[in-house]
């Protein structure tokens, strides 16, 4: 199908369309940050559709001070800007304020991890989920196709509280699930491939890495597990624990730096919480700022998370976990 | 009932109130001394034309009545003088002045949002104009009667997110939204001009394209006045020149006034209370 491969971005904007059209109270703000998509909503809705320049801080509080007044206000800017610039706006006028009051706020940050490849580090993302991941009060998603990301808009503006949508600037296939999972209804995180010893837990655009590793066992007999975990704050922690409890190795994997309270503490936290006996390997980004422009793998492979060396990795803890003494 | 009615007090009646809520903070200072009392007194005279001269409309009964105006008083830190008015109007009991700063008591030294009468969350600085935006924004299209005001402090002015919303406020043309520059030309360290100096704030304001004026921020007949007046088109903005520690010998104007407290003894004497 022509459409399986497609921008999250440009997915949310269309239903962001359909619902400005039934929902009278749902504003779009945007620090300056568009597509095509984009002009079609603010020619529809120019009363709803608020280009605040570049200006994130005010993004926000501009996004508070509506949302305050019970609109729904879908905040999009690209991701770096958004999470880090205006992180203090986020903390105390929209984390801080939901303690006292309702507030329906999407935060849409657009160029997850290394996907604007040639934009350089100041564009790139590797933070987001650290500084994000350290509020209370909002919901985080990294969704890892353009279904996923629709849905969990629909899902976010459906409730008052603040969620983060963090979306990939490139346009990425569909993750074919193992069940028949209703594609508008996500709730934390879905099995992709299951057996084996090992299983890993991707979030992402590292959720289609995971997925072509596994691909790749597969064709060498072998099998490990696959799970994309789009939610990483709120997400079913004892579903997620029972997922991972068969399995001897988890390997995290996120496009986002290591050892900084992502993914991997996420990881580390449900394991000792629910006493798996499974051991914790985090693969991320090793800290520091890489410039330079590249391919996505190229820059991957430059921070060490490359598919090359993941399959180094993957294959020998598959070999090793799949050896009969261990099983 | 709700107090959508102007009140408003007459000349005579406002200064009395003025000397009354000046009083209080005094004595709100007296029992919390952590409390910022410089920068509260600079404001009492721009919080009592407000609730008293018939500019805000509010109901002590339903802090959220939809029909209210919307106050945010963004120099949290000076706020304190605003808790004898909302006790004063019924947002609160009386005796919650007494307990400000104690375990387990209403009434924060910088105000929070659980206080009935408080819109948002203040005391970080620079957040009340952007805040107050978004509000003005949806009030235009839903009740464009209803009026938003934040209160900002000078010193306060010198974080960016303001002038990100001030030009964004000119854009849209909010005529909805005023901001109120309690102008004591004092930030923590000093005088605000010797740190980062905002030069004139009038024609800052305009040149953004709010309709800006200054005014004595002490005098209530001419912060009455300029309250009044409307702009179509513009929002607004009022460059209350104020003193900073008004009113306490020692403390007004002194450069290091908003980290000073003022000693139980002067307190006792500028009250005519013993202790």
């Amino acid at each position: 199908m022509n459409d399986r491969v497609r921008s999250m971005r440009d997915a949310l904007l269309e239903t962001l369309i359909d619902r400005m059209a039934v929902d009278a109270d749902l504003f779009l703000l945007s620090g300056d940050f568009g597509s095509p998509v984009l002009d079609r909503l603010r020619v529809a809705y120019p009363d709803r559709f608020i280009n605040v320049g570049i200006a994130e801080q005010n993004l926000i509080n501009v996004a508070a001070g509506l949302a305050l007044e019970d609109c729904k206000v879908v905040a999009y800017a690209i991701a770096p800007f958004l999470t880090l610039r205006a992180f203090e706006q986020i903390r105390t006028n929209l984390a801080l304020m939901a303690e006292f009051r309702p507030m329906t706020v999407l935060l849409v940050g657009v160029g997850a991890g290394f996907s604007y490849t040639l934009a350089g580090p100041t564009h790139q993302c590797l933070e987001d989920l650290t500084v994000m991941r350290a509020l209370p009060n909002l919901d985080i998603y990294c969704p890892a196709d353009w279904p996923t990301a629709q849905a969990l808009a629909v899902q976010c503006l459906n409730r008052s509280r603040i969620s983060y949508l963090r979306l990939d600037a490139a346009a990425l296939p569909v993750l074919p699930t193992l069940r028949d999972e209703p594609a508008d209804s996500p709730s934390s995180f879905r099995l992709l491939r299951t057996g084996g010893s090992l299983v890993l837990l991707a979030t992402g655009y590292m959720s289609h890495v995971a997925l072509r590793l596994a691909d790749r066992l597969a064709d060498e007999g072998k099998a490990c597990g696959v799970i994309d975990l789009y939610a990483l704050s709120r997400f079913d922690a004892s579903a997620l624990a029972g997922a991972l409890a068969r399995y001897a190795t988890v390997m995290s994997l996120e496009e986002g730096f290591i050892a900084c309270g992502g993914l991997d503490a996420l990881t580390l936290n449900l394991v000792n919480d629910y006493q798996l006996r499974c051991r914790v390997i985090a693969r991320g980004i090793p800290a520091g700022y890489r410039f330079g422009q590249g391919s996505r793998e190229q820059l991957l492979t430059k921070a060490g998370l490359g598919e090359a060396t993941l399959w180094q990795h993957v294959s020998h803890l598959a070999t090793r976990e799949n050896a009969p003494d261990e099983i | 009932m709700n107090y959508s009615a102007p009140l408003p007090l007459d000349l005579p009646a406002l200064r009395q109130k003025a000397r009354w809520v000046w009083r209080e903070t005094l004595r709100i200072h007296r029992r919390s001394p952590e409390t910022r009392v410089a920068s509260a007194l600079s404001c009492v005279e721009i919080l009592v034309a407000l609730y008293y001269g018939g500019f805000l409309r509010y109901d002590p009964k339903q802090p959220f009545w939809p029909g209210r105006d919307r106050f945010i008083a963004s120099k949290g830190h000076g706020a304190i003088s605003l808790y004898p008015i909302l006790a004063d109007r019924g947002f609160f009991p009386h005796e919650a002045l007494t307990q400000i700063g104690q375990p387990g008591a209403l009434l924060s030294v910088i105000p929070e949002p659980a206080i009935p009468g408080v819109e948002t969350v203040n005391g970080a600085l620079g957040h009340g104009v952007g805040v107050g935006c978004g509000m003005a924004l949806a009030l235009q299209r839903r009740d464009p009667d209803r009026r938003v005001v934040v209160l900002v402090g000078d010193g306060e002015l010198h974080e960016g997110a303001n002038w990100e919303a001030f030009m964004l406020a000119a854009q849209h043309r909010l005529d909805n939204l005023s901001v109120i520059v309690d102008n004591n030309r004092i930030s923590m360290l000093g005088p605000t001009d010797a740190i980062v100096s905002h030069r004139s704030l009038p024609v800052k304001l305009e040149a953004f394209g709010w309709a800006a004026a200054s005014v004595d921020g002490h005098d209530l007949e001419a912060l009455l006045t300029i309250l009044a007046a409307v702009t179509p088109g513009q929002p607004r903005c009022i460059i209350a020149d104020t003193h900073k520690g008004r009113g306490v010998p020692g403390l007004e104007d002194a450069p290091l006034s908003h980290v000073t407290s003022i000693p139980p003894a002067q307190l006792d004497a500028l009250l005519g209370e013993t202790p």
